[in-house]
């Protein structure tokens, strides 16, 4: 059991990058961007967990009682708003590759143009 | 409990397999909603509900809701593409 | 290089990553024994310091503050980037309303109005959601939830009013130009609370306020002011994107059913 969470992310940053570089779509690709970032927030909420430990928040059970790693929590919720709208702007960008050059295809788009 | 914390890492594995590996983006809009949930749920049972809500908002309703809005824009401009009679991709020599 | 070369080179190299991945992985500490100093110090003293009951809501916006409003204008920015890229050209609005009206009416004029269950089961549902939104923004300090929480439940507020079909009302709300006021207030007001600290000669973002007792709505000093700022924000910016990407669509519908 002890390594499985980091094999996970692992496994999933390895999968998102294959999807990404194997990709015929610029859609299919910036799922796969997402798939990636996810492996990153299973690996740091492994990092932060503590066995027996409850959530930090002290609003009904007293102030002693062990519970997980904060930090690691508030660097991720902030994250995961934040990838919503980076994952707007590249929808934006292929929305504009598209009409301008009319293909969907990244092998497709191969100069730079202007 | 180990034995759940285990069965949401290894489900959480094989959804996300599952999504690289779906080639369609409108069907894996649909997994990728599914998969957020799923991610939901492993971030509550690493006790951490704030990333759990975060979490849940974003890749279930958010993220899949964009997913839609972007497709349905490329369809109706690939239609106005073809009805203008630019179906080829424009390249310029070689 | 082609295809299948850069396909093979990939597969090679990822499988050298990933063996770098697990062997690294059997060298961290057992899952569920890392001992963080600085989060075991925060558990133990936010409550009695700061008088807030939800520990990650106070790291993110009183001990961690700057990283956040780094996150902020992150968000604030890829929202710019995203308008600024959908937004249509005046010449394009004149040449596409031509060719499209034509082939477009028969699809606008085809869909039809959403069952009347369907109607008000959403237009039902739109105020318990914003208040349910705004109950999540204003708790951020006392129970899980905050400001990025709440201001993306209210984001998702409006598109109930879409799905009922009542597309007037629709682009009267995403269209109002309080929604890019309030992203602008959200963010410049968290800029701006950060100035009192700097005013009586502490650091930037310093929480300046009374503290009030444990557990009430008016506790933690700043928190609940900047929590507010940023729900403005999130929200406000995820229906700006969202009204970018149906400004035309919404356009060719009304016009399909005059």
């Amino acid at each position: 059991m002890n390594p499985l969470p980091y094999i996970v992310a692992a496994w999933l940053f390895i999968i998102g990058l294959y999807g990404i570089v194997t990709s015929r779509n610029f859609i299919h690709l910036i799922m796969c961007l997402a798939v990636l970032q996810s492996s990153t927030y299973v690996f740091l909420l492994a990092i932060g967990y503590r066995i027996g430990g409850g959530p930090p928040v002290f609003a009904t059970v007293p102030v002693g009682t062990p519970a997980v790693d904060p930090i690691v929590q508030a660097l991720l919720l902030t994250d995961i708003v934040v990838e919503a709208t980076v994952v707007a702007l590249l929808l934006a960008l292929a929305i504009e590759i598209h009409k301008n050059l009319g293909t969907m295809n990244p092998d497709e788009v191969v100069e730079l143009q202007g | 409990m180990v034995v759940l914390q285990m069965t949401i890492l290894l489900f959480v594995g094989i959804t996300g397999t599952a999504v690289v590996f779906t080639r369609d983006p409108v069907r894996q809009v649909v997994g990728l909603s599914f998969y957020g949930i799923i991610l939901g749920l492993l971030f509550f049972i690493l006790q951490a509900p704030d990333v759990a809500l975060s979490q849940i908002t974003i890749g279930a309703v958010a993220l899949p809701l964009m997913f839609m809005l972007c497709l349905a824009k490329v369809r109706r401009d690939s239609e106005q593409r073809k009805r203008q009679g630019k179906s080829a991709p424009r390249r310029e020599a070689a | 290089m082609s295809r299948r070369v850069r396909q093979s080179l990939f597969i090679v190299s990822a499988l050298a990553l990933f063996g770098v991945l697990i062997s690294a992985a059997r060298e961290m500490p057992a899952f569920g024994h890392f001992y963080g100093a600085y989060g075991e110090l925060l558990n133990r003293e936010t409550v009695y310091e700061r008088h807030v009951t939800d520990v990650v809501t106070a790291v993110n916006f009183d001990w961690r503050g700057i990283d956040t409003l780094g996150e902020e204008s992150i968000l604030f920015l890829a929202v710019i980037g995203a308008t600024l890229l959908l937004r249509r050209q005046a010449s394009e609005a004149g040449k596409s309303n031509n060719d499209d009206s034509r082939d477009d009416e028969n699809k606008t004029r085809n869909v039809p109005l959403p069952s009347a269950a369907t109607r008000v089961a959403t237009l039902g549902l739109v105020g318990p959601l914003v208040v349910f939104g705004l109950y999540i923004v204003t708790h951020g300090h006392l129970t899980p939830g905050g400001g990025f929480q709440g201001g993306v439940v209210l984001a998702t507020a409006p598109l109930l009013v879409y799905l009922a079909g009542d597309l007037k009302t629709f682009k009267k709300i995403i269209s109002h130009v309080l929604v890019e006021a309030g992203e602008a207030l959200g963010v410049g007001g968290f800029l701006l609370l950060g100035l009192p600290g700097m005013i009586i000669g502490g650091a930037y973002l310093r929480n300046v306020l009374a503290q009030g007792t444990t557990g009430n709505l008016f506790s933690g000093g700043m928190i609940p002011l900047i929590n507010l700022c940023t729900g403005m924000a999130v929200a406000a910016g995820l229906i700006s994107v969202i009204y970018a990407f149906l400004e035309h669509t919404l356009e060719l519908r009304l016009q399909g059913k005059k």
